[in-house]
């Protein structure tokens, strides 16, 4: 059931045209940000090999592209997470899906996973760019497979924030900028914390990332990545139930 | 296999409170294999709040539901594969294309994998659909839209069919052809059916029920409810109208309204019709009878009595 909800909201995403401008945007920009920054490190590199441990070109440009498209991500995913739930009610048609036996942990799921299908190729295309520089150099790959790791749990998290959110309103605006101002919000959350053992810094989004980035995959940090992934789904299966009781 | 059991849908003592205010109170409803019950009452009067909870769409404050012997709230997956519904609005996706959403709906109300093109090209037969499977929902008319939505209420051969107010914004030839998928609907499932146009429920249904503030406030078959109806008054038109005397003269007579100068509206006593005298009087003292026919008290009318008695029971009740 899980999987028959996902696919029909993996083919909605793929059939809508939005979703696809918002994806050839994004790859636009990532595109840009990517060559000059090949550039950069092309006219640099001569400089470069005379320092001894000077960062190589997976981690000069491979983990740089990572970390822009985790922040380009946080701008977009809440396009795509706002109608999810929303638009279902502005329609009536979520009274489709909850007349239907299936349980409201199947709904919230597999709305969760047919987004994520979506998301996976954003993320594989930009794993494309990244892995193209393999027609220039050698790459070290697994720095690479740890930011796929990161970047993959860290969309994760923007979609199920973005679909909880979307099961409180029937406004899909409105879900999508509460989405991109709570994400806005998780992201620098660190830089609100002076003191550096503030129980922020651990809340922040971006201090988890910046590990996996740097090609090291702690177990606190995905722990805490699949416990906000886990979190936004309870909270969002409990609103739906919560509607049937409530009225 | 055992025999279908033959109670499909039996609700008992349904309440449902929003806050402070009750939309429905002490609601029990019992359908049996293939019959049609009319949900009938006017707006606001709780119907569609019952048939959510009816499919497990709202949870009731209190009482229970169950679908061929299956308590929806114990088992709900269980007991809504064996539901169809249809809301007031229909809930179409209206990017996808007929054949995608019957699909669809198939799977998730548990239709194997196997049939589930049969079951769709079924469903699309009996609707009237055949044809318009590549079209998207969108882009089709609300007619059709409406029969997509009945369709999808159906597709998984469910005991019982909930439909809420399937006719409404259709075009009359629309409402003849629904009604028709409707009456056929009923030979085989357990069907019901809100509306508030009372010749609907007189052309499909078996059994009505009507709801008035969140009660039920009658109960029983159409036949019943016609016997409610008759309000024991005939119209009367005459080309050639007599003092009001002479018809008030007339055996059975109790009173008579003049509506205009030729039309009268005669009340009689129940037992006592008198359309032949009145016929014949016309004849003998040329009239110039144009019309004479029962009038049929509209469902306002029904209701008003219904409501009354209501009431006036209440009354009664506290005086005691």
């Amino acid at each position: 059931m899980i999987f028959t909800i996902a696919s029909k909201e993996a083919k909605s995403l793929y059939g809508s045209p939005s979703a696809w401008i918002v994806l050839a945007i994004l790859q636009l920009i990532l595109a840009r940000m990517f060559l000059l920054r090949v550039d950069d490190f092309l006219r640099a590199q001569s400089q470069l090999a005379l320092y001894a441990n000077a960062p190589g070109v997976t981690e000069a440009i491979g983990a740089y592209l990572f970390s822009s498209a985790a922040t380009v991500l946080l701008m977009a995913t809440p396009f795509f997470t706002m109608r999810l739930m929303a638009d279902e009610r502005r329609n009536q048609t979520l009274t489709f899906l909850i007349s239907a036996p299936v349980s409201m942990t199947e709904i919230v799921l597999g709305k969760f996973l047919g987004l994520m299908a979506f998301l996976l190729l954003v993320i594989g295309l930009i794993l494309a760019m990244a892995l193209s520089l393999y027609a220039g150099a050698s790459l070290d790959l697994n720095l690479i497979l740890a930011n796929l790791l990161g970047l993959t749990l860290l969309a994760g998290c923007y979609a199920a924030l973005g679909l909880f959110l979307s099961c409180l309103t029937q406004h899909a605006i409105l879900a999508g900028i509460g989405a991109l101002g709570a994400l806005l919000g998780l992201w620098i959350l660190h830089l609100t914390a002076s003191d550096p053992d503030s129980p922020l810094i651990a809340l922040s989004i971006l201090k988890h990332f910046e590990n996996l980035n740097a090609g090291l995959i702690d177990t606190f940090d995905v722990t805490y990545f699949l416990l906000f992934i886990v979190t936004f789904l309870v909270l969002a299966i409990r609103r739906l139930d919560g509607d049937r009781l409530r009225g | 296999m055992s025999a279908p059991p033959a109670i499909t849908l039996a609700a008992r003592g349904l309440s449902r409170n929003f806050g402070p205010r009750t939309a429905v109170q002490d609601v029990s409803l019992e359908l049996k294999r293939g019959e049609v019950l009319g949900f009938l009452g006017p707006n606001g009067a709780g119907k569609t709040t019952t048939m959510q909870m009816l499919t497990g769409n709202l949870a009731p404050t209190r009482g229970s539901v169950c679908v061929c012997g299956i308590d929806l709230l114990d088992e709900p997956r269980s007991a809504k594969a064996r539901i169809g519904y249809l809301p007031e609005t229909p809930p179409l996706y209206r990017d996808l294309s007929v054949d995608d959403y019957l699909r669809l709906a198939a799977r998730l109300h548990r239709v194997a994998k196997g049939v589930v093109g049969e079951a769709v090209e079924q469903v699309k037969r009996r609707c009237g659909l055949s044809d318009m499977g590549r079209r998207l929902i969108g882009a089709l008319s609300r007619g059709f839209q409406q029969r997509v939505g009945i369709a999808q209420a159906i597709v998984h051969n469910p005991d019982v069919v909930i439909l809420d107010e399937p006719t409404v914004g259709l075009d009359p030839i629309q409402i003849r052809e629904i009604r028709g998928l409707i009456r056929e609907l009923g030979g085989e499932h357990s069907v019901v059916l809100s509306t508030h146009i009372l010749p609907e429920v007189e052309s499909v249904c078996d059994r009505v029920q009507i709801m008035h503030q969140g009660r039920m406030v009658f109960g029983g078959s159409v036949e019943a409810l016609r016997n409610e109806r008759r309000a024991h008054i005939l119209v009367l038109i005459l080309g050639n109208a007599p003092a009001i005397e002479e018809l008030r003269a007339v055996d059975g007579v109790t009173a008579v309204e003049q509506v205009s100068a030729n039309e009268f509206r005669v009340h009689h006593a129940p037992q006592n019709d008198p359309s032949g005298r009145l016929a014949q009087l016309a004849v003998s003292r040329g009239w110039g009878l144009t019309q004479l026919a029962p009038a049929h008290a509209s469902l306002e009318d029904v209701f008003l009595q219904l409501t009354q008695k209501e009431n006036n029971a209440e009354t009664a009740n506290r005086e005691r």
